[in-house]
């Protein structure tokens, strides 16, 4: 088994030292037992912050970090909110995020996960027995010892591997029910058949018996089995837990004896017709019209548009996007299946239908496999038959064949692989979703970013508060403190860096959808959209400065760049991939933004089904396209792709329809899991290669009948471990 | 060769109280969490005095 240990110095662990910033999370009742998911942590040193962290939060009893899951449980009093646990992680420096208990049904795959160590264990414990008692039989005994030995064995394998190989016999049958052949057939016929005959040796004081053959080979198969139910079972944990990361739920307005009241509810149960209310920072969740209150919309996740749109009684949202700064009312015209996310989701599922004609190496393998075995078999003892016309030689010798040939070498090759390669990408903070995908990533040639919120943080950044006249700035920083829009809050931020403090600036009041007002040394002055200020419109993402009668001062910003992003641009360009940037904004916004990353090659104003289009045209010309989106219009595209990868910042739907996700905040990662892909392809397929290698060696013997016992013993050890630690060399 | 008739239950009895040992450690969870208790043990939290 694939174990390593790697200690990591706390000073060496990034999440001990720096804090990533919060994100938005979804309102929620308090519930008795709290499980909160921590992408961030690596070390001793997090364990101990984390766990010290939480349990200083006054009516938290207990609290235990699972460094492998990457999660934290706590059981504290139900006036303690996972909400309010998560926002004292962020403050002491971890990243974190609610998980919903009830979506999690890892039990299930825990419980599985143990009953086949169980067998696992049992096999070892048969195996290493049996190979003690076949060590006498090896070095000579004869006739009565080697009797006992054999009957001694037979009692221990016999048992054994009837209990160990119950889950090949199991997919066998169901397999031979359906009148298909998959790996496990050739494995249990071989299984059966070695018992049999052995047990029939015994009997008769024969002098073969391949006992030790058949336990060495349930082990080893069982082996690769975890494994592969190890890497499945994280990938299907880690599916579930971004499923779990929103919770989806709605704040209901109901009228209700002459007055309004707000109830808490499930947004599946939300119709058309119903209201609901969107705090400032909330993300709607449902397609309607605004009833009530004056807004800003945050369309970038839906639209890929940087700038914020303005929304009043009558605007037309749609699921997922932001509220940024009033409360606002909408009636729901769509909910649930109805809506433009669902819909997204449905052209997802169609072109997830086209990925899955995907087959990996170890189809591949076990298509060639499968049969050739059987035949094999069948032929040598056919063959054996015909020359001594022994029946019991025959058997003997069909046995042989199918134990050496059985795969233990190839069950091993490519979970062993990926074990090894997806543990290492988890510790760099990349989930991996589904087991092919690494395989798929090493084919990549053309690589498709989306721009708002994948490339970039989605987060503005001002553009020139350096040339800002210092009582201009200050008047500026009064203002902008005094709201929570990321625009305002990002200015703030600046002129604070620049070392100024806010003019006295009085009669503050905010303008939900407009901006922030107030009097400074006797004139109004004014801070947001260009309309209200009365300055010209502006294209790109600016908010506008105004004081008194003067002149309107605009201020531009663009997106902050993602961290890692140039860098792993530069990087896959001088691997010599076609990268192209695609994105729902407007032209000169991406052509700078282009030009600031090093990507020529780009396209603007896209919709969500030119995105997809564009993937699918990419893949008509033989290009193998690996996309990297967030957004709801990159879902389609993502699907689409021939291997796609998406921020943890992404909407669930974007997130469902990617095979790779990254944990942290930063892009780098995907330049490390291109070149461990392309590793492990290489790794999995001298695996291949080590497994034939040994088979092809050993086969004639076993069809000539000179294959002793001793022979498949050391052939199935040394082929199995050579892939095993060929596997680890994985960097 | 009279030695092998108790050496050999002696050996199945040893490998025996192995795998229930295993059995054991597997119902007490201890494999729940491998990457957390190679860490725990390095971290200095009860290194002067007893888990309360």
């Amino acid at each position: 088994m694939a174990v390593t240990f790697e200690h990591i110095r706390p000073s060496a662990c990034p999440a001990c030292n720096a804090a990533p910033a919060a994100e938005d999370l979804a309102a929620t009742q308090a519930p008795a037992s709290v499980m909160l998911s921590l992408p961030g942590i690596h070390c001793a040193g997090c364990i101990s912050g984390v766990e010290r962290a939480l349990l200083a939060v006054p009516g938290v009893q207990a609290a235990r970090v699972n460094l492998t899951l990457r999660r934290a449980m706590v059981q504290a009093d139900a006036s303690v909110s996972a909400e309010a646990l998560a926002a004292v992680l962020e403050r002491a420096g971890y990243e974190a995020h609610e998980l919903d208990p009830g979506l999690l049904a890892s039990t299930e795959a825990d419980r599985a996960g143990r009953e086949l160590l169980m067998r696992l264990a049992v096999a070892f414990f048969a195996m290493m027995n049996v190979m003690l008692l076949s060590v006498a039989v090896w070095s000579g005994a004869d006739g009565v010892t080697r009797d006992m030995m054999h009957w001694i064995s037979a009692a221990i394998a016999i048992p054994a591997v009837i209990f160990s190989g119950r889950p090949f016999f199991v997919s066998a049958w169901s397999a031979l029910r359906a009148g298909r052949l998959n790996m496990d057939v050739p494995i249990t016929l071989a299984l059966g058949l070695a018992l049999v005959t052995s047990a029939y040796e015994t009997l008769h004081s024969g002098q073969h018996a391949y006992f030790d053959a058949a336990v060495m080979l349930c082990f080893f198969l069982l082996g690769g089995r975890y494994l592969d139910h190890r890497t499945r079972a994280s990938a299907r944990s880690a599916a579930q837990e971004l499923a779990a990361l929103e919770v989806p739920r709605a704040t209901r307005v109901a009228l209700a004896n002459g007055g309004a009241v707000e109830e808490t509810v499930a947004v599946a149960d939300l119709r058309p017709g119903d209201v609901v209310a969107v705090k400032p920072g909330g993300r709607i969740p449902v397609d309607g019209l605004v009833t009530e209150g004056t807004s800003e919309i945050d369309r970038s996740l839906m639209t890929g548009e940087s700038l914020p749109a303005y929304a009043a009684a009558g605007s037309p949202v749609r699921a997922g996007e932001v509220n940024l700064t009033g409360p606002l009312c909408i009636r729901v015209t769509a909910a649930g299946r109805d809506t433009a996310l669902a819909r997204i989701a449905e052209l997802v599922a169609v072109a997830e239908s086209g990925r899955a004609n995907y087959s990996s190496l170890a189809d591949q393998a076990a298509k060639l496999y499968a049969p050739g075995v059987h035949v094999l078999a069948l032929v040598s003892a056919v063959g054996w038959w015909l020359y001594t016309h022994d029946v019991r030689i025959a058997l003997n010798i069909a046995a042989a064949v199918l134990i050496i040939t059985c795969p233990c070498a190839l069950a091993l090759a490519v979970p062993a692989v990926t074990t090894a390669a997806s543990g290492r990408l988890f510790r760099k903070g990349m989930l991996i979703k589904d087991g092919t995908a690494l395989e798929r990533l090493a084919e990549v040639d053309t690589v498709v970013f989306d721009k708002t919120g994948t490339l970039t943080q989605g987060a503005p950044l001002p553009l020139d508060v350096a040339d800002l006249p210092e009582a201009k700035a200050r008047v500026a920083l009064a203002l902008a403190q005094g709201s929570s829009h990321p625009l305002a809050a990002s200015l703030a931020q600046a002129l604070t860096a620049r070392g100024l403090r806010p003019a006295e600036v009085t009669d503050l009041h905010e303008v939900p959808g407009f901006g922030i007002e107030g009097r400074w040394q006797d004139q109004a002055v004014r801070l947001g959209r260009a309309a209200w200020v009365g300055a010209p419109p502006t294209r790109e993402t600016a908010t506008c400065l105004r004081i008194g009668a003067g002149e309107p001062r605009v201020i531009g910003f663009s997106d902050r760049l993602r961290d890692g992003a140039s860098d792993l641009v530069a990087a896959l360009q001088a691997r010599g991939l076609r990268v192209i940037l695609i994105s729902g904004d407007t032209q000169p916004a991406v052509a700078r933004f282009g030009q600031t990353i090093g990507i020529t090659e780009i396209i603007a104003e896209a919709m969500p089904d030119q995105k997809a289009a564009l993937v699918a045209d990419l893949t008509e010309h033989a290009a193998k396209v690996l996309m990297v989106g967030d957004g709801l219009n990159d879902t389609a595209a993502l699907a689409r792709a021939h291997v796609s990868i998406s921020p943890a910042s992404a909407l669930d739907a974007a997130r469902s329809a990617s095979d790779m996700v990254l944990m942290g905040r930063s892009l780098s990662p995907i330049a490390d899991a291109m070149r461990t892909a392309t590793a492990a392809r290489a790794r999995i397929r001298e695996n291949f290669t080590i497994a034939t290698v040994y088979n092809v060696l050993a086969v004639p013997l076993a069809v000539a009948g000179l294959c002793s016992p001793l022979i498949a013993a050391l052939a199935m050890s040394l082929s199995s471990m050579t892939v095993g630690l060929n596997a680890l060399r994985l960097k | 060769m009279e030695a092998l008739g108790f050496l050999i239950p002696v050996s199945l009895l040893l490998g025996g109280v192995g795998l229930l040992a295993f059995r054991w450690m597997l119902k007490k969870g201890q494999f729940d969490d491998p990457d957390g208790d190679a860490n725990r043990i390095l971290r200095q939290d009860y290194d002067d005095r007893p888990k309360p």
